[in-house]
C-alpha cells in the first residue's frame, strides 16, 4: 500500500500556500505509508539556461565548496541541498558521488525515511509557495525501505512520477531502457515507468502520449500521478486495483489515494470529486 | 463524549476517534437516533454494530462505511469510499451520493441503496445481501457472487456477473459486456414482482420492473458435468 497526492494550483492566490496544503495532504496518507515520504514542489523558477539540483549524498559533505567546485549555489538540509546552477549539471554532481534526486528548472524533490510529517518539517515544506505538488508515502513492496526507493521520482528535467502499486515486468522493461543506454540509480519498478517516460518524451511525446507508451508496455497495478512544468496527469491500470480520488475546483485540480487527503482543501465542498476511471488518462494544464 | 441533542444524539468526528464514535455508536440503546458529524473522509464508521440503531452521517464518508453491521439503518449524505457495506448482515445503508469500488463486498443480508453510481466490482462476492444501484454499476460488478441480489438502475460495466453463482443481477440499461458463465434469461412474473418490491425499497421512480434485463449464471463452470468426468 502507498498513499499518493497531487494539487496543481489554478488560481495563482493559492499557490502561497501550495506547500501548506501539501503536506496535510501527505500527513492524511501516513496510514497508507508510514514507511518514507516525499514531495515535489514546482515552482516559478529559472531561466532556461539555468537548472535546480535536489541532491544527497550517503556522507557528510561540504555543499559549499561541492557547489562552488561546479559552479552552483547551494541550500543545505543536513545531507540533502538543492544546488541552483547551469543546466546539464547532472553527469558531473553524479561524477561526484552525489545522488540527483530531480532536475529542473522549477522542479524540487524532498524525499526521506521515517513518518511524512517529520519529513515534511525536515525540509521546511509547509513555508514552500509553488503552483505544483506531487507527494507519496511509502509502504515498501518491491524495494527497500531507503531514500533511494521513497517517491517521487525524477529522471528526466522537471518530469516526476509517483506511483501506489506493483509493475510485474519492470525488469525486462528495465533491461530494454539499459540496452538503449538508460542507467539505473535504483532497484525500484517505479524508476522505470520514470525513465520510461522520460526517454519518450525526450524522444518528443508530450506527457500524455508518453503515458500511454507505459500504458502499453508495463504490466502490473498502478495509480500513477506524473507531473511536468505544465502539466499534472493520473492514471490507473484496468483493473483499478489501487484507489484514486480527483477534486476540480476553479482554484485547484487535486489528486489523492483517498478522499479524507483532499478533504482538508480549502472549498473542497463545492469541488468536482471522483474516482477517475481506470485506463482512463487524466491530464490537467497549467494556466497560462 | 456525546452530547444529547434535540433530535437524539450527536458525535462529532471533529472532536472524537472513530473508536470513540464507534464505542458510542455502541453504547446507545436500540432504537435510537443518531447524527454523525464532520467525517471528513473517515474510514471505518458506524462499523460492526447488532442491534438497531438510526444513524444518520452527514458529509462525505472514507473506506468500509457500515460493514459487518447486523441492524442499523445507516444514510450517509455524501459519497462512500472502498467496500461500504463490506460484509454487512442485516439492516440497511442508504448513500445519496456515489460509491467507489467493492460496494457490498461478501453482505450476507441487508440492503444498500446507492442512489448515485457504484463503481468497479460492486456486490463482489455477494453472499445473500441486497444491493441496489440507482446509476450506474462499474466493471466487473457482481463478480463470483454466489446468493442475493444487484439491481443496477443504470448501466452496467464489462464483465458483469463474471464468475456468477446463485446471486441475480437486474440491470435497467445497458450492459457493456457480461463475464465468464453470466447469462441473459428470460424475465418472469416472479422477477418482475421482485424488482418491484425493491424499487419500492429503494425509492427509484426512474426504473420499470418489467423492462429490466435479468442476468444469472448459466452453471457451467462451478457444476462438474458428470458426463464428462474422465476429462477431470
Amino acid at each position: 500500500m502507498c498513499g499518493i497526492v497531487g494539487l496543481l494550483i489554478l488560481d495563482r492566490d493559492l499557490e502561497p500556500q501550495l506547500g501548506e496544503l501539501l503536506a496535510a495532504m501527505l500527513v492524511q496518507m501516513t496510514e497508507r505509508g508510514p514507511d518514507s515520504a516525499g514531495v515535489a514542489v514546482y515552482s516559478d523558477g529559472l531561466p532556461e539556461d539555468r537548472s535546480k539540483y535536489s541532491c544527497r549524498t550517503d556522507d557528510d559533505v561540504d555543499w559549499a565548496s561541492l557547489a562552488a567546485e561546479v559552479g552552483a549555489t547551494p541550500t543545505t538540509y543536513g545531507r540533502a541541498a538543492v544546488l541552483t546552477g547551469p543546466a546539464d549539471l547532472r553527469h558531473e554532481l553524479e561524477a561526484r558521488g552525489v545522488r540527483v534526486i530531480s532536475s529542473g528548472r522549477d522542479l524540487e524533490v524532498f524525499k526521506g525515511v521515517g513518518l511524512p510529517v517529520d519529513i515534511t518539517k525536515d525540509f521546511g515544506l509547509p513555508a514552500r509557495e509553488g503552483y505544483l505538488g506531487v507527494g507519496h508515502t511509502r509502504m515498501a513492496t518491491e524495494s527497500a525501505v531507503t531514500m533511494d526507493g521513497s517517491h517521487p521520482f525524477s529522471t528526466h528535467d522537471d518530469l516526476c512520477v509517483v506511483h501506489n502499486g506493483a509493475f510485474s515486468n519492470y525488469f525486462s522493461v528495465r533491461r530494454d531502457l539499459e540496452r538503449e543506454g538508460e542507467r539505473f540509480l535504483t532497484e525500484n519498478d517505479t524508476e522505470v515507468a520514470a525513465r520510461l517516460i522520460g526517454r519518450e518524451m525526450d524522444q518528443g511525446r508530450d506527457l500524455g502520449d508518453a503515458i500511454r507508451v507505459l500504458q502499453k508496455e508495463m504490466d502490473g497495478f498502478y495509480t500513477l500521478v506524473c507531473a511536468t512544468r505544465d502539466q499534472m496527469a493520473v492514471v490507473r491500470d484496468e483493473f483499478g486495483c489501487k484507489p484514486a480520488m480527483v477534486a476540480v475546483s476553479d482554484r485547484y485540480v487535486a489528486v489523492a489515494s483517498e478522499f479524507r487527503a483532499l478533504a482538508i482543501l480549502p472549498g473542497i465542498e463545492n469541488a468536482e470529486v471522483f474516482e477517475p476511471t481506470p485506463t482512463e488518462l487524466y491530464l490537467w494544464e497549467r494556466p497560462g | 463524549m456525546s452530547v444529547a441533542a434535540r433530535e437524539g444524539t450527536v458525535l462529532d468526528c471533529d472532536e472524537l476517534t472513530t473508536r470513540q464514535v464507534n464505542q458510542g455508536l455502541r453504547a446507545l440503546p436500540t432504537g435510537s437516533r443518531v447524527r454523525i458529524l464532520n467525517p471528513r473522509g473517515r474510514h471505518n464508521l458506524a462499523v460492526g454494530l447488532v442491534h438497531h440503531l438510526d444513524i444518520s452521517i452527514e458529509g462525505d464518508v472514507g473506506h468500509y462505511v457500515g460493514g459487518l453491521c447486523d441492524g442499523p439503518d445507516v444514510r450517509v449524505d455524501g459519497f462512500a469510499g472502498w467496500a461500504a457495506g463490506e460484509n454487512l448482515m442485516g439492516g440497511t445503508i442508504r448513500i445519496t451520493g456515489n460509491a467507489s469500488e467493492r460496494v457490498g463486498a461478501s453482505a450476507h443480508g441487508g440492503a444498500i441503496v446507492i442512489e448515485g453510481d457504484a463503481s468497479t466490482r460492486a456486490a463482489i462476492s455477494l453472499k445473500g445481501g441486497t444491493v441496489l444501484v440507482a446509476g450506474d454499476a462499474g466493471n466487473f460488478s457482481a463478480f463470483m457472487a454466489q446468493a442475493g441480489v444487484l439491481l443496477v438502475g443504470g448501466d452496467a460495466g464489462e464483465a458483469l456477473g463474471d464468475s456468477l453463482y446463485e446471486a441475480v443481477i437486474y440491470v435497467a440499461g445497458a450492459i457493456k459486456s457480461l463475464g465468464s458463465d453470466a447469462r441473459v434469461e428470460e424475465l418472469t412474473e416472479a422477477d418482475v414482482a421482485r424488482v418491484r418490491e425493491l424499487v419500492e425499497l429503494a425509492g427509484f421512480t426512474h426504473i420499470s420492473p418489467e423492462d429490466v434485463t435479468k442476468v444469472a449464471s448459466a452453471r457451467e463452470l462451478y457444476n462438474f458435468d458428470a458426463v464428462k468426468a474422465h476429462n477431470y
